[in-house]
């Protein structure tokens, strides 16, 4: 079971490095606009659970943009700043936060259940909800919006998780428009998530 | 002789002027700078602790270990975002302070990590925190905890200039 984990971690995480990889040229782009032709392809069906326990696909972030973030709970320094960050952002954000769904999916599955996520998150920007559910459908999302990761044993028996360290802001149409890296500037920050609000189709 | 003593008072000054200092050791050899950790969220099962630790001595030490009443398991690690990608790796063979050396543990780099908190590290109270050192045996601090978005300004050293 733990040896197939990380066969599909691992087919995964070459994925993500490519994924990565792309995405980073974006990381500078002026004002987060994607260059023309390099968008990489991200995203794709899902069947998860956010951390009320409902059941959640692609279908329920269909029609708003959204930004989408990789982690786990047990991440000690870069998932509560990037979720800290990204509170103060939807902050200043004002009215126009509600034009985008906030996303953190747990690539650590066997310790992150829907209640602990819940309780984690209520430290954090009441838009942001976690999803959660198997490994393997953990394992499906990662590989479709090219997110690595990995357990890391530690001496105690227990575990860390290497992980991508990106918040993906993905259009309306669930087509990836830019990122925002890990202690990116607020002015850049709050640029790339106006303009994806911006994209909201006026209802 | 003569350089002992010189020795002794040095150690002692270093023990009134800083405090969270060596407690236990034999001689004041590693000092142990601005403490602190950063508030965690709720239920969250690990928190890191950062700090500055200067090497008084002549001869290199190693932070082989640390254990606090408030987590079952402290260990040294280090972390890093390469290309977009965040690593931790637990530092098997401790963290080596070189002779006459500082080494900062800092957000985005090495920290003492906390690991099955028994309660979240509120902003505003105090961890202990006992260090164990190769040469300089175990010292003893007590870690203030700042608000979450501590150190979080990208030119600051909000953390480092709370301490002083």
């Amino acid at each position: 079971m733990r040896t197939r984990q990380f066969i599909v971690t691992a087919i995964a995480g070459v994925a993500g490095f490519a994924g990565v990889a792309l995405c980073l040229a974006l990381i500078g782009s002026p004002n987060g606009a994607a260059p023309a032709g390099g968008v990489p392809s991200i995203g794709g069906p899902f069947a998860l659970v956010d951390d009320t326990g409902a059941p959640v696909t692609e279908h329920t972030l269909a029609g708003k943009p959204y930004a989408i973030y990789f982690g786990y709970t047990f991440c000690p320094e870069v998932c509560p700043t990037t979720l800290f960050d990204l509170s103060r952002w939807i902050k200043n954000l004002g009215p126009a936060a509600d034009k985008l769904n906030y996303v953190f999916v747990t690539v650590d599955p066997d310790r992150d259940k829907p209640a602990s996520m819940h309780a984690y998150l209520s430290s954090f920007d009441r838009h942001i909800r976690g999803y959660t559910r198997t490994p393997e459908q953990i394992a499906k999302i990662a590989k479709e919006y090219r997110v690595y990761y990995k357990k890391i044993p530690t001496s105690d028996g227990g575990y860390v998780m290497d992980h991508s360290a990106l918040i993906y802001l993905m259009g309306p149409d669930d087509k990836l428009v830019t990122v925002i890296a890990y202690q990116e500037a607020d002015a850049s920050a709050l640029t790339k998530l106006n303009n994806l609000a911006s994209l909201t189709p006026s209802s | 002789m003569r350089s002992l003593w010189k020795l002794a008072t040095a150690a002692l000054l270093i023990t009134m002027a800083t405090p969270a200092l060596a407690q236990g050791a034999a001689t004041a050899t590693i000092v142990v700078q601005q403490p602190w950790a950063r508030a965690t969220p709720a239920g969250a099962g690990t928190g890191a602790v950062h700090m500055t630790l200067v090497n008084k001595s002549g001869s290199a030490d190693r932070l082989t270990g640390a254990s606090s009443d408030d987590a079952p398991t402290v260990q040294i690690h280090e972390m890093s975002v390469v290309n977009g990608v965040m690593r931790m790796r637990q530092l098997a063979n401790g963290l080596l302070i070189p002779a006459g050396g500082t080494v900062a543990l800092k957000p985005g780099s090495y920290h003492v990590m906390l690991i099955g908190l028994k309660k979240p590290l509120t902003a505003g109270q105090t961890l202990p925190l006992t260090l164990v050192f190769e040469k300089a045996g175990n010292i003893s601090v007590t870690v203030p905890i700042q608000a979450m978005g501590a150190e979080q300004d990208k030119g600051g050293g909000m953390g480092n200039m709370e301490m002083k």
